[in-house]
């Protein structure tokens, strides 16, 4: 009964195909935004291990004294290294990295003060975790101020936030288009054996054996429609990681774009079988009955 | 016991019609008869509250003692399973084979296929259309279509056949030949009851004839009386 839905299907190949690609398309695209936040935030998290708070000590601060704090910060244990850059050493990168070394040699004396670059260990990406370090260090002495670029984390975790519930959104919405596909294609398909249906149950035929051929084929539409967005996505994802690749050690980074993982494929294309079943379900419960003998 | 029982049976349509009005009969078990009368005389619909497309407004329609007005719905399809029925235009499936056609009720009723094939190939012998079992019926004539639809009635072995205008479309030779088929049904133990207005045919062949006229009964001819005796 199965073999005979799908063999209904293929027996029309243009229209099965059709279908099967609008179906993969609307299956795809909520997918490919799924993918494309994961490997952000897998990029995110490489950031995190880079991101550093700069610590200013207040002026006149012994260097002494400075090493000493900057050893123990290092020994904290969301700290992943400290480092003491003295004010004179800062001058000389500044004046190296602004060109500006002219200016600087003009100045009466040294505006910079010393800071320590703590480098914080971040064992998941939670932001909290940032805020209580910049706060302990606030706390400590000699320090003038803290400085933690923590603005731009936050917006990122927002935009993926938002990025998070648009690809539950665009899921649901695609969804919805996916069970209304399917359910029109069955529609058709029950109007164009209208007759086999009144046969059917003039003979005897249950609702459920006349069902049936229908639920196996919006399973058929669902499974194949699941597989080419499978296909189309790992087409486009090993298309992109190349240029993405590059682009992205361009910034010194070590990223591997991620593709769909065992589960998340699996999941894809159950998503599609259980779509095209209930899409089907939907479409034979609202107009078999009507096709009576 | 009765095999069909109408009592004081009424069927009226949303718009008014009343398509039958109080009307009784009786069906023995293993009898043969006819049902005649002008079309529109409610011949059709006493057949479609017999396999349950339709059910009586008023009175009671019993097959084997069963009210069929407390057949449940999802009990509907084992009800027609048990009536064999043949119609005029033999609503075969031009899509798959006479094989096929003829196979569907046993496929409904979950037969394995050994089983099948034997029982499918039986009822097409019986009705002389063995070699032509791998046909599309559109590759059939008008009566081997209706043989096809004898065939596919028989198959599940019921104990009643009903058949609307069997012969409609059919000339004298043919529509003998068909109702020749229903008197070998017939001879075995299977009640018949076939509609039609081919009176010339029905009073040649001498079985019981009920006569409807606008949906009520008007009158019968036993069995036995040959032509031109009440012709209903």
């Amino acid at each position: 009964m199965a073999l005979d839905s799908l063999k209904r299907l293929l027996a029309q190949p243009g229209s099965s195909l059709m279908t099967w690609l609008v179906l993969a398309i609307a299956l795809s695209l909520p997918m490919t935004l799924y993918v494309s936040l994961e490997n952000v935030k897998q990029l995110s998290r490489n950031w995190d291990q880079t991101s550093q708070i700069s610590v200013y000590l207040k002026k006149g601060v012994l260097e002494r004294f400075a090493n000493e704090m900057t050893q123990e910060i290092a020994t904290w244990p969301n700290v992943s290294s400290a480092a003491y850059i003295g004010p004179d050493q800062a001058l000389k990168e500044f004046s190296a990295s602004t060109g500006l070394s002219d200016v600087i040699f003009g100045l009466a004396d040294n505006p910079l003060p010393g800071v320590i670059s703590v480098i914080p260990r971040l064992a998941n990406q939670d932001e909290n975790t940032l805020e209580q370090l910049q706060i302990k260090l606030q706390e400590q002495r000699h320090v003038e101020s803290v400085q933690l670029d923590l603005m731009w984390v936050k917006r990122l975790y927002q935009f993926m936030e938002l990025g998070q519930r648009l690809v539950w959104a665009l899921a649901a919405l695609l969804g919805l288009a996916v069970l209304l596909i399917i359910g029109n294609t069955i529609r058709l398909s029950i109007e164009s054996r209208r007759d086999e249906i009144r046969v059917v149950k003039l003979v005897g035929g249950t609702d459920a054996f006349v069902r049936r051929p229908f639920l196996y084929t919006g399973l058929w539409f669902g499974l194949g429609g699941g597989l080419i967005a499978w296909i189309l996505l790992s087409a486009g994802l090993y298309w992109l990681s190349g240029p993405v690749e590059q682009l992205i050690s361009l910034y010194g980074s070590e990223f591997t774009l991620q593709g769909l993982g065992f589960v998340d494929s699996l999941l894809l294309i159950f998503d599609g079988v259980v779509l095209g079943w209930l899409g089907a379900w939907l479409a034979v419960s609202r107009h078999l009955s009507r096709i009576e003998p | 016991m009765a095999h069909v029982q109408f009592d004081r049976v009424s069927k009226s349509y949303p718009g008014g019609h009343h398509a039958l009005t109080d009307l009784s009969f009786e069906l023995a078990k293993g009898e043969m008869a006819f049902l005649t009368g002008h079309s529109g005389a409610g011949k059709s619909t006493l057949l479609k509250l017999i396999m349950l497309m339709e059910k009586a407004s008023k009175g009671e329609v019993l097959i084997d003692g069963v009210n069929l007005a407390r057949v449940s719905n999802s009990q509907i399809p084992y009800h027609r399973r048990r009536v064999g029925v043949v119609f005029q235009n033999h609503q075969l499936l031009f899509d798959r084979s006479v094989f096929e056609n003829v196979a569907l009720p046993l496929r409904i009723s979950g037969y394995t296929s050994r089983d099948l094939e034997r029982r499918v190939r039986a009822a097409l012998d019986k009705v002389g259309l063995l070699s032509k079992e791998k046909q599309n019926p559109i590759e059939l004539s008008g009566g081997e279509q209706q043989r096809v639809g004898i065939a596919r009635a028989v198959v599940n072995k019921p104990s009643l056949i009903l058949a609307d205008e069997p012969t409609g479309n059919l000339d004298p030779k043919l529509s003998s030949e068909i109702m020749g088929l229903f008197e070998q049904f017939n001879a075995v133990g299977v009640s018949v009851l076939v509609a039609s207005h081919d009176l010339p045919l029905i009073n040649r062949m001498g079985y019981r004839v009920i006569g409807l006229s606008n949906g009520r009964f008007a009158g019968e001819r036993a069995a036995g009386v040959v032509a031109g005796g009440d012709r209903g």
